[in-house]
């Protein structure tokens, strides 16, 4: 079941989460762990200079990645669903490569693209690939029958069974799949941005901050790679209620 | 439009056993047709058949002396589950046959030659139905806040906003309650009225089979070479 979210609870959930955190840092009493009340103000002074444009950089990586996803496992999902023949010759291979997961092909990646930017898009988009790839390929497959034929009836080919069946009826799965892997994408994000790159917020993080032991910097890294997270989740989830209003007759 | 004319055709599905068996049949223009028989007889793969979704593996259906290889623009048909896309609303679904016409544009193939509607226009031809049959105050829900004569009603609205010259009909009453039906009924009946739009409407029910043909073919299961034709004039 999606959990439920909308600003008044993620308010509370900050408020609560804020709490505890500070509980923790009274009890370490550690500079390894510094209280919100260090690092909340270190967060919102550098999230308009330093911090900002590494904020700044993860989103671009990661939203580029959605977008390149996005455009190349809905058509192919599409086609795939459409035509069962095709499916059952590509099936086995997308069952072997589908529970990869796409991280230990980090340096594969590298050798063949080199340690840029593209090859760190590409890798989160390759895991997002998939992920979209297969609900839209299950939900194209399943639609039943007599609708299709109704459309059909209507005068509709191939182009506009595309446009007005397939396309909208993919679009909440693929939707609920972005929900279900931006997890993921920002967690391989955060590995990538640790090899050769001068921006972003797993290099600030672990480079910029950690390595010189900048505790409550890191730690205001740690927040800002967590609101990215919370903002493509949020933004994602209300784009899902939208597309699914729907199915709540 | 001219005759419905089904020559000698053979129809059955992947490994299945013959549903049309050198099967013929004609329909002259305006007649009201119900077409019975028991389940697995055929009736609706004949809609299908003459809606172009299906071919036959032997034999030819024409439509006014063309043969029928596609959906041909002027046909309407209205199935048992509706077709309604899910997350369409009401109004966009009773659009949805005009919407894939103005995507094609009149190329004769998957909208008729002779039409060209502009947008108001298919707006408006679109509210008529919705009000005439009832259902205009649900043009913004969605088909699973309808109950299912609503349902009904708006797959027979987007059906009828297109202008069929043949309207094909699978079980269009069942699961509704009397007094729907019968508006419905009414409102078909009287769409025959002046002898431009041919009906056809498949049933398993013979009340309403008499009804609403004014000739009955019965199918059977033994591949239809010889089904009935039944004159009812009295409907």
């Amino acid at each position: 079941m999606r959990p439920q979210i909308n600003v008044r609870s993620a308010l509370l959930g900050i408020l609560m989460f804020t709490a505890i955190w500070q509980v923790l840092a009274w009890v370490v009493r550690q500079p390894i762990l510094p209280g919100p009340l260090v690092v909340v103000p270190i967060f919102f002074q550098s999230i308009f200079g330093v911090l900002g444009i590494h904020f700044l950089a993860s989103t671009a990586r990661v939203v580029a990645a959605i977008l390149i996803a996005v455009l190349a496992a809905v058509p192919i999902g599409l086609i795939l669903g459409q035509m069962p023949k095709l499916d059952r010759i590509m099936a086995p291979l997308i069952a072997i490569t589908y529970p990869i997961p796409k991280i230990v092909l980090l340096p594969v990646i590298y050798i063949f693209m080199g340690i840029t930017d593209i090859s760190k898009i590409f890798l989160i988009a390759l895991i997002i690939f998939f992920q979209i790839l297969v609900v839209v390929r299950d939900e194209a497959a399943n639609l039943h029958p007599e609708l299709i034929l109704s459309v059909r009836s209507l005068g509709a080919g191939r182009r506009a069974l595309f446009r007005y069946v397939y396309l909208p009826a993919s679009l909440p799965a693929v939707v609920t799949a972005l929900r279900l892997s931006v997890g993921t994408a920002i967690a391989v994000l955060f590995i990538a941005e640790q090899s050769l790159t001068s921006y972003g917020l797993g290099y600030y993080i672990v480079v910029e901050t950690y390595q010189v032991l900048q505790y409550p910097q890191m730690y205001a890294g740690i927040l800002a790679m967590s609101l990215l997270g919370l903002l493509l989740y949020f933004c994602i989830s209300s784009l899902e209620s939208r597309l699914c209003k729907y199915q709540k007759g | 439009m001219g005759m419905i004319d089904i020559q000698n055709i053979h129809f059955a599905y992947a490994n299945g056993p013959p549903i049309f068996d050198d099967f013929s049949w004609r329909i002259a223009r305006g007649d009201a047709w119900a077409v019975i028989g028991p389940s697995g007889c055929g009736k609706t793969s004949l809609l299908y058949l003459l809606a172009g979704l299906y071919i036959p593996q032997k034999g030819q259906i024409q439509i006014e002396n063309k043969p029928v290889t596609a959906p041909r623009p002027r046909s309407g048909l209205v199935l048992q589950d509706h077709g309604l896309l899910p997350w369409a609303t009401v109004y966009q679904n009773a659009r949805l046959g005009l919407t894939v016409r103005g995507f094609y544009g009149s190329d004769g193939r998957h909208a008729p030659i002779d039409e060209e509607l502009t947008m108001p226009e298919a707006d408006q031809r679109v509210q008529y139905w919705l009000e005439k049959l009832s259902i205009q105050q649900l043009r913004s829900q969605y088909p699973s806040q309808l109950s299912r004569g609503q349902r009904q009603r708006t797959a027979i609205a987007r059906t009828l906003a297109m202008q069929p010259d043949l309207l094909m009909l699978d079980e269009p009453f069942s699961a509704l309650d009397a007094p729907t039906r019968q508006d419905l009924q009414k409102l078909i009946l009287n769409l025959g009225e002046d002898g431009k739009l041919t009906i056809i409407i498949v049933t398993h029910d013979i009340e309403v089979a008499v009804t609403m043909g004014r000739r009955i073919l019965a199918l059977n299961l033994n591949g239809n070479r010889h089904a009935r034709i039944i004159e009812n004039s009295d409907a």
